[in-house]
């Protein structure tokens, strides 16, 4: 570990996880085997009721999906993180995560006392238990992100599955532009159309790093981003004096 | 541009239960019963009709854009779309329209958005989501802005490239086009009937919408 590095841990199969970035830290997700979907809520650890807007991140951008350069606008007209990184190329933005009924539908029953820890976990029960932890509940569930996944839309507004996005080493990072919660679930992505449940491991980092200077990426890729970076750092006026 | 489906409904205006015109800016709160049919009329063509449902019977069970989307592997809601909770309940089903399309991609104007995507000094300007938690306030079925998930925009065109591009595509609505849906349990309905001024979709000119209920048909 490098004397930044904060912490370096895998996320298992069918696991989830939350970390609250401060300012400027920096979160990787490394798809270690390839195939993997990561969902994942992003929201203002210092006040929830701020969060990701799927809608907000699209309009802002023009885009449907993620990658380097982007940035995760929330409700509040400010910018969550931004995608500093990324060999993968495709996060998916439309499909949301997992949930009881589906998984159970589509993996067969799972339950505790017979599979153990092995049963089938899915992604919005993951993600009800990780924001109960901070006193948050099914009302403060954003849209979720399925990192490595992708899903592309054809032109009468079907959503097609892409197999074969992430391959084995591929990572993505995220700068966190305010103190964000992050939540995560390793659970398949809704949309893939295997029946066989098989999350694969993820690799997870997280080190201090620096806010962005004024000739940032994801910063300047888009004017909506500078006005959505602008309003973040009203937020922090520590950095003006 | 694909083929879009028409399909109207037998409904006349002058069986309904509720028949009011909700003009450009104004919000709306309202109950909608289990098999109430509900029709939402463009009066003069392309306005963004942003729009929640809730769960009567438990609020925090609310309307799911994703998972509407998900359930029918489309991302635009026409007649047939089934539009889902987020704990997986059928809310209404549309039974009608004779626009084609209608978007949930697109989102919700709100100060704080205006100041990102037109300027800075945007952000006195009236918006859709100060019209939701205007209702929400006045009513006292307890929600607040935790409860704003991502919304329908009817009558508004939003269509992804494959490429996944997002664009804001001429509109497809025109007077008279209405969208008809069916509640499969009771629902609560929210609406802001945009009064956006910056986006070239409504032709920087919001305009009023008609808002009508009828009752389930009685079977002889």
């Amino acid at each position: 570990m490098s004397t930044a590095e904060i912490l370096s841990e895998s996320l298992r199969p069918g696991a989830m996880w939350s970390w609250t970035l401060k300012r400027g830290d920096r979160l990787r997700l490394t798809d270690t085997e390839g195939g993997a979907n990561v969902s994942a809520l992003l929201l203002n650890a210092d006040a929830p009721l701020e969060r990701y807007n799927m809608p907000d991140t699209l309009k802002s951008q023009f885009i449907a999906f993620l990658t380097k350069g982007n940035a995760l606008h929330s409700d509040m007209g400010r910018i969550l993180c931004s995608v500093v990184e990324d060999t993968c190329g495709w996060h998916d933005t439309l499909c949301g995560a997992t949930d009881a009924k589906s998984t159970e539908a589509k993996y067969g029953p799972s339950g505790y006392q017979k599979f153990r820890n092995d049963r089938h976990r899915n992604g919005r029960d993951n993600f009800l238990v990780e924001l109960g932890k901070y006193g948050l509940g099914k009302r403060d569930l954003p849209v979720p992100i399925n990192f490595f996944s992708k899903v592309i839309v054809d032109n009468d507004g079907n959503l097609l599955w892409q197999d074969g996005n992430s391959r084995a080493g591929c990572f993505v990072e995220l700068r966190a532009e305010m103190n964000v919660l992050v939540v995560l679930s390793n659970t398949p992505h809704p949309l893939d159309p295997s029946s066989n449940y098989a999350p694969r491991p993820v690799r997870l980092h997280v080190r201090h790093g620096e806010a962005p200077g004024p000739d940032d990426l994801c910063r300047n890729s888009r004017p909506e981003n500078g006005r959505g970076f602008s309003n973040t750092e009203t937020l922090f006026p520590s950095l003006f004096t | 541009m694909p083929t879009l489906v028409h399909a109207e409904s037998a409904l006349h205006p002058r069986n309904a239960v509720h028949d009011e015109i909700l003009p450009a800016g104004e919000g709306w709160i309202h109950p909608i019963k289990a098999g109430q049919y509900f029709r939402i009329l463009d009066l003069e063509g392309n306005q963004a009709v942003d729009t929640l449902f809730y769960n009567a019977a438990d609020p925090s069970d609310r309307y799911d854009a994703i998972a509407t989307i998900r359930t029918q592997a489309n991302i635009f809601l026409t007649t047939g779309t089934r539009l889902m909770s987020s704990d997986g309940n059928v809310l209404l089903t549309i039974t009608a329209d004779t626009c084609g399309r209608h978007d949930t991609l697109g989102g919700a104007c709100s100060a704080e958005s205006n100041t990102v995507r037109y300027a800075l000094d945007k952000k006195h300007m009236h918006n859709c989501r100060d019209s939701f938690l205007l209702q929400l306030g006045r009513a006292e079925h307890g929600l607040t802005k935790r409860d704003l998930g991502s919304n329908i925009n009817f009558f508004m065109n939003v269509p992804v490239t494959p490429k996944g591009g997002l664009t804001f595509a001429d509109g497809v609505s025109a007077p008279g086009k209405y969208v008809e849906m069916r509640a499969e349990i009771d629902v609560i309905a929210l609406i802001s009937n945009c009064p956006q001024l910056n986006n070239p979709c409504n032709a920087y000119n919001p305009t009023p919408v008609r808002l009508l209920i009828w009752d389930p048909p009685v079977i002889a």
